[in-house]
């Protein structure tokens, strides 16, 4: 069974908007706009978007804070609106900017509260503390209170208190936002233990690329409310054709390979001097390289992965013609 | 949706000790209010023993113990300054609360509680003392009085805290509370008692307190049960008084709230 099963989910929010003076008009704003999705036990699914996609909004529904307009959805078997106490006890949630701590006190105090709130047996409670201790390097904030905490160590603090529970499911909104760089690999490499250990599914909404990349296999990219990708990254590239490219520098300027196979010159640069080739699909950076080696003596190659933010504009601009001629 | 009781004890002790941290705070509230108790003490003296103030049924010592519990006593009932709740709602937290297996109105009760618990400690027994030093102080003539005072103080922070949970509770609709907030706070320092016994007023006007508003069971009451104004039946019938109240504030926080969870679930805050 998938643990979400969301079928053309809708969330519509009626907003008042001024129009001269006394005037104000009603306007309807499809934030999400007809999701399907299937998540299964232990995936890691990045729910990736621009700005005002809708991402916060999906999550939102998931978590049972927020009624959906239409569509079917179940977290955990649960409908989250009318089940949401039961659910609670099966999820865990950051929301990036909100805080669940008791902000006046030692962040141990919030866990050992959370403790009683949850009523969770004190055994587990202990090994799932210590193992977060360990993995966020929690030990040397534990007795400042929450208040005093730098951004990175409260977010810290807060995956460990949406875990302490032991949740099936933990939900993310832009858990990284406004980290600092150490305090985002931190998290990072967390979540990668924790998808390693495929106990809990994790289902982290981000604008930021690089959360994902290395992170999770499966992207839902939304865009206007709508999916506009489901997969991996790889299906993605392939989508919109990224190839990968193979960079080299030469001691004598370029010449035509005769008869070169697998890739393409997409550039010639330094006088000749380096060469960027792109590789046609399917094909490994050591079968164009043991061509060229035949040819002319390498200085030095790199291989370049294609680049994941060039895709997602490439994506989103694609999304953006469909929806004018759809309008239009 | 319920708390057991480990919990509610390990949340009051977390209000408690929340509340511990806030030293300074403390320290001048205590001062300001025991300053007015002296300001308060000769101008009720002066004014209302003047004004035949002993005609309402309270003497010199009387006034002297009412002005200084009752100076004792707004930090322990809260009559002003708490928005907690409507600052979560504010910024957006409130979610969090709704993100746990248990009803919100029973974790704020039970950090109101801790709260109420350490300004007993220090908002209220240091100017207490400082009455008693420098004033002839009423003592209660009947043991029992004291227990009943006890159990009044204990009703009055229910009511006072549901009263001010509802207001917070407007936030879900208000964008901005302090306009609510300014008039909830006038009321309970005007209705309440603190500024002058109810009983100085008409009686059709302290009718309607008493009975129209949760006002008077705020702080009035235990102080008229310390002062053992009336016998030992008026005393119960303060306290039942203050039960009722009591138990129509949660009523109308419970409805309130599932209301407020209702728009916020719906509309999305
Ligand atoms: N409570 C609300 N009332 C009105 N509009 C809202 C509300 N919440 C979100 N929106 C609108 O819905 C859209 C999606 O918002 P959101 O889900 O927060 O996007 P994201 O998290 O992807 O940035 C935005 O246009 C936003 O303005
Ligand atoms: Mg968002």
């Amino acid at each position: 069974m998938a643990i979400i099963e969301a079928e053309e989910l809708r969330k519509e929010f009626v907003v008042w908007r001024k129009v001269g003076r006394l005037r104000r008009q009603r306007q309807v704003v499809s934030a999400v706009d007809g999701v399907s999705l299937r998540v299964e036990q232990g995936e890691t699914l990045g729910y990736l978007g621009p700005n005002g996609a809708g991402k916060s909004t999906t999550l939102k529904m998931f978590t049972g804070v927020l009624a959906p307009s239409s569509g079917r959805l179940r977290v955990c078997g649960l409908e989250p609106v009318s089940r949401r106490v039961q659910l609670t006890r099966q999820i865990g949630v950051v929301f990036g900017q909100r805080s669940q701590l008791w902000w006046d006190l030692p962040l141990r105090d919030s866990f050992a509260l959370l403790r009683h709130v949850f009523r969770i047996p004190q055994a587990e409670h202990a090994a799932r503390l210590a193992q977060c201790r360990e993995l966020l390097g929690l030990d040397e904030f534990l007795d400042t209170p929450v208040r005093q905490l730098s951004l990175g160590q409260r977010m810290r603090g807060e995956l460990t208190a949406a875990l302490l529970h032991g949740p099936r499911v933990l939900f993310l909104d832009e858990p990284t936002i406004g980290l600092d760089v150490v305090s985002k690999q931190a998290v990072r490499a967390f979540l990668t233990q924790l998808r390693d250990q495929g106990e809990v599914t994790v289902v982290l909404t981000t604008h930021d690329l690089a959360d994902i990349e290395r992170l999770c296999r499966r992207l839902v990219i939304i865009d206007h409310g709508r999916v506009v990708h489901d997969g991996s990254l790889e299906a993605l590239h392939a989508r919109y054709g990224s190839r990968r490219r193979v960079v080299v520098d030469l001691d004598a300027p370029w010449e035509q390979v005769p008869g070169l196979s697998g890739a393409v010159v997409e550039a010639v640069e330094a006088e000749g001097h380096r060469v960027t080739f792109s590789l046609a699909e399917g094909v490994t950076a050591g079968h164009v390289i043991t061509q060229l080696a035949g040819y002319a003596a390498l200085r030095d190659i790199s291989i370049v992965e294609p680049d994941i933010e060039e895709v997602i504009a490439r994506l989103y601009a694609a999304s953006d013609d469909a929806r004018s001629v759809a309008s239009g | 949706m319920g708390l057991d009781v480990r919990a509610f004890l390990a949340l009051t002790s977390a209000g408690f000790r929340r509340w511990s941290t806030y030293r300074q705070a403390t320290a001048a509230a205590v001062f300001t209010n025991s300053v007015f108790g002296f300001l308060k003490t000769y101008v009720l003296l002066a004014v209302a023993l003047g004004a035949g103030g002993a005609a309402v049924g309270y003497d010199g010592p009387m006034l002297v113990s009412f002005v200084w519990l009752g100076q004792g006593l707004i930090g322990v009932v809260m009559l002003w300054g708490w928005t907690d709740l409507a600052d979560r709602v504010r910024t957006g937290d409130v979610v969090a609360d709704l993100l746990r297996p248990v009803n919100p109105l029973w974790t704020y009760l039970a950090a109101d509680l801790g709260r109420a618990g350490y300004a007993t400690l220090t908002r209220f027994l240091i100017p207490v003392a400082v009455g008693l030093v420098y004033f002839d102080f009423f003592l209660p003539t009947r043991p029992a009085s004291y227990a009943l005072f006890t159990v009044s103080v204990a009703l009055a922070v229910l009511v006072s805290f549901t009263f001010r949970y509802l207001v917070n509770l407007t936030a879900f609709w208000l964008l901005d509370v302090r306009g609510v907030m300014l008039l909830a706070q006038l009321m309970m320092g005007a209705l309440s008692g603190l500024y002058l016994p109810i009983r100085f007023l008409p009686d059709w006007c302290e009718n309607v307190l008493w009975y129209l508003t949760p006002f008077p069971s705020m702080l009035q009451a235990p102080l008229d049960i310390y002062v053992e104004y009336g016998g030992i039946g008026t005393q119960l019938a303060i306290v039942s008084g203050q039960l009722a109240w009591v138990v129509v504030g949660f009523t109308a926080c419970g409805w309130l709230q599932r209301r407020a969870a209702w728009k916020l679930v719906i509309q999305g805050g």
